[in-house]
C-alpha cells in the first residue's frame, strides 16, 4: 500500500504544471493576506493546502479562479498562468475561467432545486449539450463520477436540499464537474460532513485524480495525507514549505511545518 | 457551601419578577391593540353595513305617450327633450295610485308625496324609456328608490321626532311608508348598486355608489403595480447585487430611506408641480394619481426588495458563480427566484399602502365630484386620461357631505376598501407560502 502511495506520487511529480503561481500578494484593504507567493500545481494531481486558521490558504485558493473578484476590497497581484495563460489578464473573462476551474465550498451548497437541475445547470449556461439526451448524458456522467448515481437516479426530479449532508456536497462536486473543468477547486469539502461522508468523498477525490488537476484546503492533516501527493504548508500568509505529501509529513525542511503537524502550533 | 435548588435565591426571583412584569406588559399591549380593532370594526361595521341595503318602492308605472312623446313616432330626438322634471309627476301618480289601491288615505301635499321618491328615480326611469322607446304607452313595473329620509326610516337612523324637524320629510310621510312597507310594496333589500352606481350629489344620498371610485382606484393600481414593480425591483437589484459600495450608493440608500418617511402628502405636491403643471397630463386623472402613488410606493418596495435579496444566503451565489455563471445569471436564475416571495410581499404591502392613500391625491384634483365613468383609454385623453375619483377620496369627500345618509355610505366604503387591503394581505400571505423555498 505504502509502496503504491509512493509510486503515483513519483509518477505525478513527472507530469504536466497545469497551475502556475508567480510572486502572487493578496491585500485585502490594507490587510497583506498573501505574501508572495510561488507555487506549481501539477496535472492530475491532488495538492493539499494546510495551514492555521487564517493562514490565507483559502485566499489562495479563490484567487485560482478569481471568486475573489466578488470581494470589493480585494486586491491580487503577482502572475498565476493557467497553461501558461495569465488568468488575471484584462482579457480573460472570469465567467469563462470558472467554467475550466471548478469550485466545490465548504460548506454543501446545493441550489434549491431538483438534483437534476442542479448538475444540469452548468452545461446549460455554457451550451454544452446540443439537446436534452446530451444533457441526460452529461447528468448521468457527472453523477457517476460523483459516486452517487445508484444513490439518486430513481429520484433525479427530487430536490438537492432533500439529501443528507455527505450526498449534498457529492451533488455540489457532481455539478462541478458536469461543466468538464481542468481543474477542482475545493475549499474545506468535507468539513461540514460526518466521518463516512468524509470518507466518501476522500475516495472520490483519489478517483478525480485521474480527470482533473484537484486542489484541496483541508484542516485536516490526516486527510491531507490520505489524498493528496503534494502539499503545501501555508502561515500567515505564507507559503512556508511545498513538497511531496510525504516528504512534508516525515522529513519537513521548515520548522514552522514541523511544529504545526506535530500540533504544537495552529 | 452549596445552596439548595430547591429554594430559590434572590437574584433568581428578582430576576422572575423582572420575566413575568415583562410578559405582562406584553399581553397588556396585545389587549389594548386587540380592543382598538374591536372598537374600530364595531364602529364602522355598525355604521356601514346598512349602506349595502336600500329601500325601494315596487311601483307599476303607467307611462303616458301624450307626456312623453308628444310626436307619438318614438323619436329619440323628441322624447328627449322630456327631461327629468317632466318624469317626476308620472312617479308621483304612480305612487299616489299605488296608495289608493291599497287603501292608504293621505292629506300629504303633492310635493310631499314627491318626496318620498328619490330625485334619481325619475333619471332612472327616463333612462330606461330612452333606452327602449317601445315602453311608452304601457305600465310598467319598476323598482324605485325611496329618498334617502324614508330609507333612514328603515334603518333607524330617521325617526318620528327627527322628522317633525325636518323640511324634507314628515311623521305623516313615514307613517304611509311604514303602511307600505306592511303592504310589501316598500322594501329594503340588498343594493348591489352601491358597488356600481357613481357619487350622487348632496340631495340623494340613497342613490350614491361607490362604482367610478373602485374603477379609479383599480386603474390606479394598474399603474402603480405596472411601474413600480419593475422600477423597484431593477433598481434594487442594481443597488444589492452590481453597483460598488462607495460613498455615492451610501448617499443613495439613505435617500432612499428617506423618501420611504417623506409625508405623502409632499408627494401630492411634488405629483402637482411635475406631472400637471409641468408635463400637463390631465387632473384628476388616474394617470397622474397612479404615477404619484408610484413615487410614493417605490422606496417601500426597494427596500422590502433589497432585504429580500440580502436575505438570500451567499453561498448560493458563491454556487452559481463557481459553475460558471456570470453575475446576471446568479442574480435571475438563482438569487432572485429565492427573493421572489419577499418581493412579492412588500410589492402588495406597498400596493396596499398606495390604495389606501388619500393625501396626495386631495393635491392632484381627485377629490373632484365624478359621475362620468372613466375610460381606460380614449384617444382625446390617452390612457386612464379620464377624470376619475379614488376609494378612500370618496370616503374622505362623503363625510364633508351635510345630509346624514351620506355618513352610511362613506362607512360603507370603508369597509369596502377595509375587505379589499384584507384580501390583498391574504393575496400576499398566500403567495409567500406558496413559493416560499428551503435551502
Amino acid at each position: 500500500m505504502e509502496d503504491m502511495i509512493q509510486m503515483d506520487r513519483t509518477m505525478s511529480t513527472q507530469q504536466d504544471i497545469k497551475i502556475e503561481a508567480k510572486g502572487v500578494q493578496v491585500y485585502y484593504a490594507d490587510n497583506h493576506a498573501i505574501k508572495d507567493v510561488d507555487v506549481n500545481i501539477a496535472d492530475k494531481t491532488v495538492t493539499a493546502f494546510i495551514g492555521p486558521s487564517g493562514c490565507g490558504k483559502s485566499t489562495f485558493l479563490r484567487c485560482l479562479n478569481r471568486m475573489n473578484d466578488t470581494i470589493d476590497i480585494c486586491r491580487v497581484e503577482g502572475k498565476i498562468l493557467l497553461d501558461g495563460e495569465d488568468i488575471y489578464d484584462p482579457k480573460v473573462d472570469p465567467v469563462q475561467l470558472r467554467a475550466k476551474v471548478g469550485m466545490v465550498f465548504q460548506k454543501p451548497n446545493p441550489f434549491p432545486k431538483s438534483i437534476y437541475d442542479n448538475v444540469a445547470y452548468g452545461p446549460k449556461i455554457h451550451g454544452l449539450a446540443r439537446n436534452k439526451a446530451d444533457l441526460d448524458e452529461i447528468v448521468e456522467q457527472s453523477l457517476r463520477k460523483a459516486a452517487l448515481w445508484n444513490e439518486v437516479k430513481d429520484r433525479l426530479n427530487a430536490p438537492g436540499t432533500g439529501m443528507s449532508g455527505g450526498q449534498q456536497q457529492r451533488l455540489c462536486i457532481a455539478r462541478a464537474i458536469a461543466t468538464a473543468p481542468e481543474v477542482l477547486l475545493m475549499d474545506e469539502p468535507c468539513s461540514a460532513l460526518d466521518p463516512i461522508a468524509t470518507a466518501q468523498v476522500e475516495e472520490l477525490i483519489d478517483e478525480l485524480r485521474q480527470s482533473f488537476s484537484v486542489v484541496i484546503v483541508t484542516h485536516s492533516m490526516q486527510q491531507a495525507a490520505r489524498v493528496s501527493q503534494k502539499t503545501a504548508f501555508f502561515h500567515l500568509g505564507n507559503l512556508v514549505e511545498f513538497d511531496d505529501t510525504d516528504k512534508i509529513f516525515t522529513n519537513p525542511q521548515d520548522p514552522r511545518t514541523e511544529s504545526y503537524i506535530s500540533g504544537r502550533i495552529g | 457551601m452549596s445552596t439548595s435548588l430547591l429554594t430559590t435565591d434572590a437574584r433568581t426571583k428578582k430576576r422572575n419578577a423582572a420575566e413575568a412584569r415583562f410578559k405582562a406588559y406584553g399581553l397588556g399591549a396585545i389587549i389594548v391593540a386587540m380592543f382598538a380593532l374591536v372598537i374600530l370594526l364595531t364602529s364602522v361595521l355598525g355604521n356601514g353595513l346598512s349602506s349595502f341595503k336600500q329601500t325601494f318602492i315596487a311601483l307599476e308605472v303607467e307611462l303616458p305617450e301624450d307626456k312623453l312623446d308628444k310626436s307619438g313616432v318614438r323619436d329619440l330626438a323628441v322624447m328627449s327633450k322630456v327631461t327629468t322634471i317632466g318624469y317626476a309627476p308620472i312617479l308621483r301618480n304612480a305612487l299616489l295610485a299605488t296608495l289608493a289601491e291599497q287603501g292608504i288615505e293621505t292629506e300629504l301635499s303633492n310635493k310631499e308625496i314627491s318626496n318620498m321618491i328619490s330625485k334619481e328615480a325619475a333619471a332612472t326611469v327616463r333612462n330606461r324609456v330612452l333606452g327602449n322607446p317601445d315602453l311608452v304607452g304601457q305600465t310598467v313595473r319598476f323598482d324605485v328608490l325611496a329618498s334617502g329620509r324614508i330609507d333612514g326610516f328603515f334603518k333607524g337612523r330617521v325617526t318620528m321626532e327627527s322628522a317633525a324637524l325636518d323640511n324634507n320629510t314628515s311623521p305623516e310621510a313615514l307613517e304611509i311608508a311604514q303602511a307600505l312597507a306592511d303592504a310589501g310594496i316598500m322594501q329594503t333589500k340588498f343594493n348591489w348598486n352601491f358597488f356600481v352606481w357613481p357619487d350622487a350629489s348632496d340631495q340623494r344620498p340613497e342613490a350614491a355608489g361607490i362604482g367610478v371610485a373602485i374603477l379609479g382606484s383599480l386603474y390606479m393600481m394598474l399603474v402603480v403595480l405596472c411601474l413600480a414593480l419593475p422600477i423597484g425591483v431593477a433598481s434594487s437589484i442594481y443597488l444589492e447585487e452590481f453597483a460598488p459600495k462607495n460613498r455615492w450608493t451610501d448617499i443613495i440608500e439613505v435617500n432612499i430611506s428617506n423618501l420611504a418617511a417623506v409625508p405623502s402628502i409632499v408627494f401630492g405636491i411634488l405629483g402637482l408641480a411635475i406631472f400637471i403643471n409641468f408635463m400637463e397630463f390631465n387632473q384628476s386623472s388616474p394617470l397622474v394619481g397612479g404615477l404619484v402613488l408610484t413615487l410614493m410606493t417605490l422606496p417601500t418596495i426597494i427596500i422590502s426588495t433589497r432585504a429580500a435579496l440580502k436575505s438570500v444566503p451567499p453561498s448560493i451565489r458563491d454556487a452559481a458563480l463557481g459553475v460558471g455563471a456570470s453575475k446576471m445569471q446568479s442574480v435571475f436564475h438563482h438569487v432572485l427566484p429565492l427573493a421572489a416571495p419577499g418581493i412579492l410581499t412588500g410589492t402588495i404591502i406597498g400596493l396596499a399602502q398606495a390604495l389606501g392613500e388619500t393625501a396626495p391625491l386631495l393635491l392632484i384634483g381627485m377629490v373632484a365630484f365624478v359621475r362620468e365613468y372613466p375610460a381606460a383609454f380614449t384617444p382625446e385623453s390617452g390612457l386612464f386620461g379620464e377624470a376619475s375619483t379614488a376609494l378612500p377620496v370618496q370616503v374622505y369627500n362623503w363625510t364633508q357631505r351635510a345630509d346624514p345618509g351620506f355618513v352610511e355610505r362613506a362607512s360603507g366604503a370603508i369597509i369596502t376598501l377595509l375587505v379589499f387591503l384584507l384580501i390583498m394581505n391574504a393575496v400576499a400571505i398566500y403567495l409567500r407560502r406558496r413559493f416560499e423555498r428551503r435551502w
